[in-house]
């Protein structure tokens, strides 16, 4: 009982003797509580179970990497002088089979005679001092390592052959600045440009991103904030549909925008059509990303009580954002490269044409496309000037979203740490103004008013007792 | 008399529903995000719904002839699909043949053989390569491979001509002066090319399946005294196995829509020509850009019950693969 009125008498300034029911009198408790909210716990507690506390081992530290794979790779010298001495007897019979013995010929042909001829000298001699599972094991790893080379090496060749063939026409400083306008098939490559093919490009993908991001994300979000049978339907449509070969996609906006709704063909159609074929790419990754976000920085957020969409707003999107920016960036890489839905709905022209909602417009795959199907040496020059210029916008897109991107949700960048920690700095500091704001003007109400401040251990006692 | 309250015994107590009704800015926001699903979801239908509706025409009037059709003339009336279909599908399984073992071998390599410090930076180049735009590749394929290419279908013809796809049919391997123009333009190098374009997503895929087969299990086949090839054959093989699947039906499914790269390499042909080294292909989609710019409203009609075909088609292998993903083991994370 005497417990109760304790409490009541610390919270709610009523009407008791011993409290004076004065309004400077409240404030100054009310004062002080907020100024120490984090009130020493029960004292009680402390000498028993300090005693008897069972060790708990630490918590996992959910910020370190996870466990390390152990490098099982060991190189012995054994190996290095088996894969060269196969390596030279198989170029050595390979050479003496198509100079000698064979009526066979072409670089492919010897490189794949000898590699095959490698394979075999390269087990013959680990099966002279290893067992089965080891000879199976240095040819599996002799294969793997030449199947990944092959990935790269063709890697490299696609781009190293379109940046040698592009050179003849990249020097040339009109090729950046003009159209194709003035330039007929015979022409040579001091005439005309792709300026046309730069300008339609960048207007066609922003217009599809000024529909697909905001689309996209409001989609990704309703999959993961708003969890259903019908959110679990949509997201296997939208997975179903991240592979919609991209010329249907073109040929959906053709059958809708140009045969139904009657316009012509132009940039914006091709928009459209780049949208369409985007929107699925966007909303997948957008929705990894998003299922990513920590559910405990989502559950903090509704614990303050905040809404859904103040936590949407506030904590899942800011959390997400360098995943959501690198998904939108990856996916433009994929619109801007797309030839056959511009194919079909942007029309074709070399003229320079910045409206897109009028007249026919090209982009840079879709010139590419037509400068090489023609026969003209020059214009087969143009069209890999231009798929190098393409590349280029390509490679930019996929560098900035590796230095946006590759970090997990709520990781941040050196900078966004000291950005972070200079704003927490901020509020300490306006937190410790205002408390001594608030100290001096409840003081000085105090002063006024001529009643002593209520002991310092009064509060504490209450809460102790509310505790316990 | 007491009334007690009535006893729960632990499997008869399930947890309380705690859903809360949402109300105000949270009910707007969750209508806005449904009508964006919404909205997503009514485009995706619409993509099949106006290829039907303009494709009817042409639907109706070849009924089922219209799959089993070679030739394709709509102007006289005598047109189907199973020509380039057949194609679609030899130059989506030729690229396939060529793209499981380079795709299983990098992925396998990226995640077991190669040196930590080079890892991500052998990710990000298969990702670059994945990004590269189909346009390049076809050039690739026109102006470098297929010259290049040419001894090889020559060689392969001549010593395995007896495999009926293999065979050529104007190619004699005793004239020395055969011209190697029949090899040309084949099914065989828009494979190769096309083959190329799926392999780092597939492998990509598999990449991600291989390296989260759990390493207790690696290490406890090592432990055994398993060499490495052994330790991936009976822990990360049998994982991943969903994962790769489900790679090369992703890779399948590209294979069979990509456009621009098959156009520029093959030359139209319009009988089912399963000999893949042989000149002469077709595929759905080198069609649809073939003929849509010349085409009279019946052709275009054709055209898109032509293109309602490939979406369905490729509408069940994505089905399959996501399906295939998802239930194996170790579908979790396999986010392609």
């Amino acid at each position: 009982m005497t417990e109760t009125t304790t409490t009541d008498e610390a919270h709610a300034p009523a009407p008791m003797p011993e409290a004076s029911a004065d309004v400077a009198d409240t404030t100054v408790v009310i004062g002080h509580v907020t100024v120490h909210p984090p009130l020493r716990p029960p004292s009680t507690f402390k000498p028993s179970t300090a005693a008897h506390r069972t060790k708990l081992p630490p918590p996992p530290d959910s910020t370190a990497a996870p466990e390390p794979r152990r490098s099982i790779g060991r190189l012995r010298l054994s190996d290095v002088i088996r894969l060269f001495g196969a390596l030279a007897a198989a170029v050595a019979l390979t050479w003496w089979i198509f100079t000698q013995l064979l009526p066979l010929e072409g670089p492919l042909g010897f490189i794949v005679v000898a590699y095959g001829l490698f394979l075999v000298f390269f087990a013959t001699l680990v099966s002279l001092d290893d067992s089965g599972p080891a000879v199976r094991d240095r040819v599996m790893s002799a294969l793997v390592h030449s199947i990944a080379a092959l990935m790269l090496l063709a890697l490299a060749v696609v781009i190293i052959f379109t940046v040698v063939r592009g050179l003849d026409a990249l020097p040339h400083l009109n090729f950046f600045t003009q159209d194709m306008g003035a330039a007929g098939p015979l022409d040579p490559l001091s005439v005309g440009g792709i300026l046309h093919a730069v300008v339609g490009t960048l207007i066609m993908i922003t217009i599809a991103l000024l529909i697909s991001v905001p689309l996209g994300i409001l989609c990704a979000l309703f999959l993961t904030e708003v969890p259903g049978a019908y959110a679990r339907f949509v997201r296997t449509i939208v997975e179903a549909m991240t592979a919609l070969p991209s010329i249907v996609a073109g040929l959906f906006i053709y059958a809708t925008v140009v045969l139904l709704l009657g316009f012509d063909r132009s940039g914006f159609a091709a928009a459209l059509a780049i949208t369409v074929m985007m929107l699925p790419i966007i909303i997948r990754s957008a929705d990894v990303v998003l299922r990513l976000v920590p559910g405990n920085l989502k559950e903090a957020s509704f614990a303050l009580g905040s809404s859904q969409w103040r936590t949407v707003w506030n904590v899942t999107l800011p959390t997400a954002r360098s995943g959501l920016t690198t998904a939108i960036i990856l996916g433009t890489a994929r619109g801007i490269g797309e030839t056959s839905p511009v194919l079909l709905t942007a029309g074709m022209t070399t003229y320079f044409n910045a409206n897109p909602f009028s007249g026919p417009m090209i982009s840079l795959p879709l010139a590419t496309f037509s400068f090489v199907r023609s026969p003209e040496p020059t214009m087969i020059a143009r069209g890999f000037g231009t798929a190098v210029v393409l590349m280029v916008l390509v490679l930019l897109l996929f560098i900035l979203a590796r230095v946006i991107g590759g970090r997990g949700p709520g990781r941040l960048s050196p900078r966004q740490h000291r950005r972070r920690a200079a704003a927490s700095r901020a509020d300490v500091q306006r937190y410790a103004i205002r408390r001594h704001a608030r100290l001096s003007t409840a003081s000085s109400a105090l002063a006024a008013g001529g009643v002593d401040p209520v002991s310092d251990d009064e509060p504490r006692r209450t809460t102790g007792e509310e505790n316990g | 008399m007491t009334a007690l309250p009535e006893v729960r015994t632990a499997d008869q107590d399930a947890p309380r529903s705690l859903a809360a009704r949402p109300a105000g800015a949270d009910r707007t926001f969750r209508g806005i995000a449904r009508g964006g699903g919404t909205g997503v979801l009514l485009i995706m239908t619409l993509v099949g719904g106006f290829l039907l509706y303009q494709g009817y025409r042409a639907l109706e009037t070849r009924g089922f002839e219209f799959v089993t059709t070679e030739a394709w003339d709509p102007n006289s009336g005598e047109f189907g699909i199973a020509a380039v279909m057949a194609g679609t599908f030899f130059i989506a399984l030729t690229a396939i043949t060529i793209a499981i073992p380079l795709s299983i071998g990098t992925a396998l390599y990226i995640s077991e053989y190669a040196p930590p410090g080079i890892q991500r930076s052998l990710i990000a180049l298969v990702d670059l390569m994945a990004a590269i735009p189909s346009v390049v590749y076809g050039l690739w394929g026109l102006f470098l491979l297929q010259p290049v290419i040419l001894p090889l279908s020559q060689w392969i013809a001549t010593y395995f001509g007896w495999i009926p796809i293999l065979s050529v049919s104007d190619f004699d391997p005793q004239d020395p002066l055969a011209s190697p123009t029949v090899f040309t333009s084949s099914t065989f190098i828009a494979g190769i090319v096309v083959a190329l374009m799926i392999s780092p997503i597939a492998s990509s895929i598999m990449r991600e399946v291989f390296s989260q087969a759990p390493l207790g299990e690696r290490e406890g086949a090592l432990a055994l005294g398993s060499t490495r090839w052994g330790m991936i054959r009976a822990v990360v093989f049998p994982f991943g196995m969903g994962g790769m699947i489900g790679g090369m039906m992703l890779g399948l499914g590209r294979a069979l829509g990509e456009t621009i790269a098959v156009y520029l390499i093959i030359s139209p042909v319009f009988v089912i020509q399963p000999r893949v080294l042989e000149k002469g292909a077709n595929s759905i989609s080198a069609l649809i850009a073939l003929r849509y710019s010349e085409a009279s409203a019946f052709e275009m009609s054709a055209l898109m019950a032509a293109g309602l075909a490939l979406f369905l088609v490729t509408l069940v292998v994505n089905f399959g693969a996501s399906m295939v993903i998802a239930r194996s083991r170790s579908g979790a994370g396999a986010e392609g």
